[in-house]
Parts: structure tokens; sequence; C-alpha cells
């Protein structure tokens, strides 16, 4: 497991690297001087000089690149050129919104989309399943900010339970992550149901129904415990499509969080608040899928072995 | 097409396997009958619209459904109907196009990827694990920061997140099928690399391309729409559906019409996709996810 565990953190550094590089060359794939938008519309020449000598625009790229490196890592990104906060302070006051909706959103959606899921498979081909299917694959095709407003709609404004946005209250989480969570829902009901097919028709589900276990047993401690090996996996991949979808869910909420953050910046143009954002997704990705692995090779021996 | 083959019970060619299957599953044949006839109905916008989708009627303005206005109109009195069949133009064109550019791109990554293995491989994969390691629609938002928002940069911004997932794709099936006999019959005959990939091991990819390519087209008139309503792509007066619903967000409850039509418009078609790629994933019975 240790093996396992050293090989794997290792393999994500190049990847992380990799993102790195990405982002840093974001700026400087945007058209025109990127000192320029720094300085602004109003800049003299001089200014401009000024401001790249200062971000050190002048000096070889693998240059920059190595200081942008050591600057991020010691959590330096620049100053927000909209709003001239830092950008380390503009992302931490942004960052507890967010994670507090996309883990309400988590935690509602797989109970949920589980329990769907292992209902339609057990009740393969009844009516519960192709209700919970009928559910599933709406819920995947309804666009999300469609739904924020549907329900901003019905519970906000004609009814007035629940306020239309913003950010403050247990009221305010409801409408936004019931929204965020509802895609993710639908997928994970699909797939524990299609798991859970699959597993039923294993020899050893064979045998503990030939040797006469119980069929609550046989769905519990057989087919079940099994099918959520791969359910694991899914769920962390869908917390970091989570932290995409929060983009647009917090747009229509006016959710004070990351996602409406970038959307603003790229709004405005404010590239170190987009570049640091976009970092921080990514590595938040990347590190969710590392977690998730390592979690899988808890549950599933087999995968160490590889 | 040989998996194909190799499941199908009888002598039957897999083509005609594959439709005998296929026609079963009626949801899915009725999904493609809505498929056709929204594709029609955006072709045919310019001659079966009753409005002209920019066309104002002060007269008229935040309208309810009626005989007049099926939909109802928005602020400036447009034709919501109208203004939605036009908008279909712009949704299905974005998915079609961006689903074509980077399956493209995709396809052929993945054929040579699996096809040359060793370092061109290794290369290939790691670049498209880090464009998978952004969640589509940041990916789209980076693209979209980078190259300015419009309809034209969207479809870019989305075609670029499709690229790994065929690439994935397209490699697996690479994988397999350069060890199947017929293909190494063709390469020990002397056929050439380019041509073994594309006449021998590409037909046997195809399948699995094309119910990808359904599921996706959904999903990218999906992220479109989202990208336009965040205010990242098509620009208003623009009938887009996102656009539409952009602006009928500040009528909620005066004129609900604005958020309900444009919005059943996104869902209909995504999941008229999504029902289509399930059936024809099924009926071609692979697991794909």
């Amino acid at each position: 497991m240790l093996d396992y565990l050293t090989r794997r953190l290792v393999g994500t550094i190049p990847v992380l690297l990799a993102v790195s590089i990405f982002v840093f060359l974001f700026v400087h794939l945007l058209p025109g001087d990127p000192a320029r938008l720094v300085a602004g519309p109003d800049a003299t020449p001089q200014d401009i000089a000024a401001v790249r000598a200062d971000m050190g625009l002048d000096r070889p790229l693998i240059v920059q690149y190595a200081h942008y490196l050591i600057d991020t890592l010691q959590l330096r990104l620049g100053r927000s050129i909209k709003t001239h906060q830092t950008v380390a302070e503009l992302i931490g006051e942004r960052f507890m919104p967010t994670l507090l909706l996309t883990v309400f959103a988590m935690l509602w959606s797989v109970v949920v989309g589980v329990g769907i899921g292992v209902l339609s498979g057990v009740k393969r081909g009844r009516w519960q399943d192709q209700v919970g299917m009928v559910l599933a694959i709406s819920g995947i095709s309804f666009p999300g900010f469609w739904l924020g407003l549907l329900l901003i709609d019905l519970f906000s404004v004609h009814l007035g339970w629940l306020p239309t946005g913003g950010y403050g209250t247990w009221q305010h989480f409801v409408l936004p992550a019931f929204t965020l969570g509802t895609g993710v829902a639908a997928v994970m009901a699909r797939f524990t149901r299609s798991a859970f097919v699959e597993v039923t028709a294993e020899d050893y589900v064979r045998t503990a129904r030939a040797k006469g276990v119980p069929e609550r047993g046989v769905v519990w401690k057989h087919t079940l415990r099994n099918a959520l090996i791969p359910v694991i996996t899914l769920t962390g991949l869908q917390f970091g499509f989570l932290l995409g979808g929060a983009i647009v869910v917090e747009t229509v909420f006016a959710w004070p969080g990351l996602g409406r953050l970038l959307v603003d910046s790229v709004a405005y143009r404010d590239y170190p608040v987009i570049q640091a954002e976009i970092l921080l997704f990514s590595s938040e990705f990347v590190l969710i899928n590392l977690v998730v692995d390592l979690l899988y090779a808890v549950v599933n021996p087999e995968i160490r072995l590889r | 097409m040989s998996d194909l083959a190799m499941t199908a019970p009888a002598l039957r060619s897999p083509s005609v396997e594959f439709w005998r299957r296929f026609r079963r599953k009626r949801v899915a044949l009725a999904a493609g009958g809505v498929l056709l006839v929204l594709i029609l109905a955006a072709i045919a916008a310019p001659l079966i619209a009753p409005y002209g989708p920019m066309v104002p009627d002060y007269d008229n303005v935040l309208a309810g459904p009626s005989w007049q206005h099926l939909c109802g109109t928005d602020t400036f009195g447009r034709d919501i109907f109208s203004r939605i069949l036009w908008g279909g133009r712009i949704s299905l064109t974005v998915g079609f196009v961006s689903v074509a550019l980077g399956g493209s791109v995709g396809v052929v990554l993945g054929l040579v990827s699996g096809f040359f293995g060793g370092l061109l491989d290794s290369l290939i994969m790691r670049v498209m694990d880090v464009l998978l390691a952004f969640p589509g629609i940041l990916l789209a938002i980076g693209v979209v920061a980078l190259l300015g928002p419009g309809i034209d940069n969207v479809i870019y911004a989305i075609a670029v997140f499709s690229v790994p997932v065929f690439a994935r794709l397209v490699r697996g099936s690479t994988l397999a099928l350069r060890q199947t006999l017929y293909v190494q019959a063709a390469r020990s005959i002397g056929v050439r690399a380019p041509q073994l990939m594309l006449i021998h091991i590409l037909p046997g990819a195809l399948p699995s391309v094309i119910v990808y390519c359904s599921l996706r087209v959904g999903t990218s008139i999906l992220t479109a729409a989202a990208l336009s309503f965040i205010g990242l792509g098509a620009p208003p007066p623009s009938p887009e559906w996102g656009t539409m619903l952009a602006e009928g967000r500040s009528y909620l409850g005066v004129a609900d019409q604005m958020t309900l039509f444009p919005g059943l418009a996104i869902f209909i078609t995504a999941l008229a996709f999504n029902l289509l790629g399930d059936g024809l994933r099924d009926a071609l019975d692979q697991k794909l996810r």
C-alpha cells in the first residue's frame, strides 16, 4: 500500500506542473501585451514599462515561470486589476461559501442518487426502476441554470418561502444546493444501477442464491457492497464536476463564491484572478482524483498490486 | 466491427444485427424523431417562424402565450416562439460543429496514440490527462477568457474539452483492434500505417465514436447554453437559448414565458440527444459510460 501511495503521489506532480505551465502560459497567450492589460487603458508608456519590469516580463520565459511557481507556492498570486485586493485575499473570502455549497449539494445528491440507483437495480424492469431512470435521464439533461430559475420562480417569487439569492442563513442554501446536486444525483443513480445490475450477474451472487441466502442478504451483503466500489470513484469525480457546476449555479443565485468571482473576472478581464482561480480549480480536481484513487485502493486490494 | 461480430448470435452482419436491436428501442427511436423535427425546424426557421427573431413590437410587450404568439413575447415584444426556432440554428450548430471538431481531433490522436504506442502514446495521453484535469466548463471558460466571448469561440472552447474524451475512447479501441487477426494479416502483406489505421482500424472504432457523439452533442448544447447564460457566449440580442434565459431572469414572476420556453427548448434537445445516445449504446451493447 505504501508503495502504491508513493507511486500515486509522485505521479501527481507532473500533472500539477503541467497544469501550472498551462496556467502560466495563459497570460502570455492573451492577445496583446499583458503589461498593458495590467497597467490599464490610461497608462503611459512609462507606466507600462514599469509594470513590465515589476511583473518581470522583461526576463526570459523560463525565469518568469520559475518565479511564478515560487510565488504561487507561497500564495503570492498578485493583485486583482479590478479591486486591487490581493488575489489570495479575494479567494480566501470566496472559498468557504463555495466549499459549503458543494458539500451540501454532494451530501444530498449522493444519498438520493445511490438510493434511487439501488432501488432501480433491485426492482429492475418494474415501475420503480422505470420512474427512477426517467428521473435520472431528465436530471442529466436538465440545464442547471434553468432549474435554478424555475425554483426561484416557484419558491421565492410565487410562494415567498425562500430567498431568491444571496448568502447567510440556512434558507439561502436550500435552492442552490438542490440545483447544484440534481445533475450529480442523476449521474449517481444511473451509475449505481448499472454497477448493481452488473454485480447481480456475478457467479458469487448466483452461488449465494443457490445456497439459500435470503434475498435481503443477497442484495445487501453480496451485491450492494461490491457494487458500491466503483461508485466511490464516481463520487470523487462528481465532486470535481460540482466545482464546475458551481460556476453557473452561483451566478443564478448571486452566491458570493469562487464561481461567480471567476465569471465576474472573465467579464472584467481580471487576469490575475482568472489565472489563480483556474489553477485552484484544476489543482483541486487533480487532488480529488488522487484521493479517490487512494480510497479505491483501500477498498479494492487488486488495484494496489498492479 | 469485429467486436460486434463476436456478440452477434447468428450469421447476421453487424449492421443488420445493430439495426434489429435498435429498432426495438422505442424511446430512442422517438428521441431520434424529435431530433429530426428539431433539426428540420431549425433549418426551416426563416420559412416557418411566424415573426422575425429581432423584430420588436412595442404594442405587445411581455404578452403571455396566445394563438398570435404561441410562447408569448419578451420585453421588446419579440415573438419568443420565433426566437426559439432561430435559436435552434445556433444551439444545434454549436453542438454539431464543436463535437465534429473535437471528435475529429480526438479520433486522430487516439488512433495515432493507440497504433504507434511508445513515447508518442505516453506524450499524447499525458496531455489528454491534463486536459481532463480541468472540469469541462472551466476549460471552456478559460478558452473564452483567452479568445473573448462570442459564439465562435464557444464552439472552439467546447471542442477543446471533447478532444480528450474521444482520444481515450479511440485509443482503447485501437489497442484492441491492433491485435486482431485481420489487422495483423493486413500488416503482414505490407499495408502501410496510415492505410491500416484509416481502412482497417477506424471502421471498427467508429460505432462507439458515433454513440459518444450523440451523448456529447447533448452535453455540448447544455454547456454552450450555460456559457451564454453567464454572459460568455452569444451576446444579446442573439436568440441563443441560454442568452434568452439570461434576459428572462429579471422578469421572473412577471413574464415567466421568457424563462419557461427557452429552458424547455434546451431541456428537450438535450434529453433527445441523451435518449438517442442511450439507445444506440444499448443496441451496440458496449460498456460505455
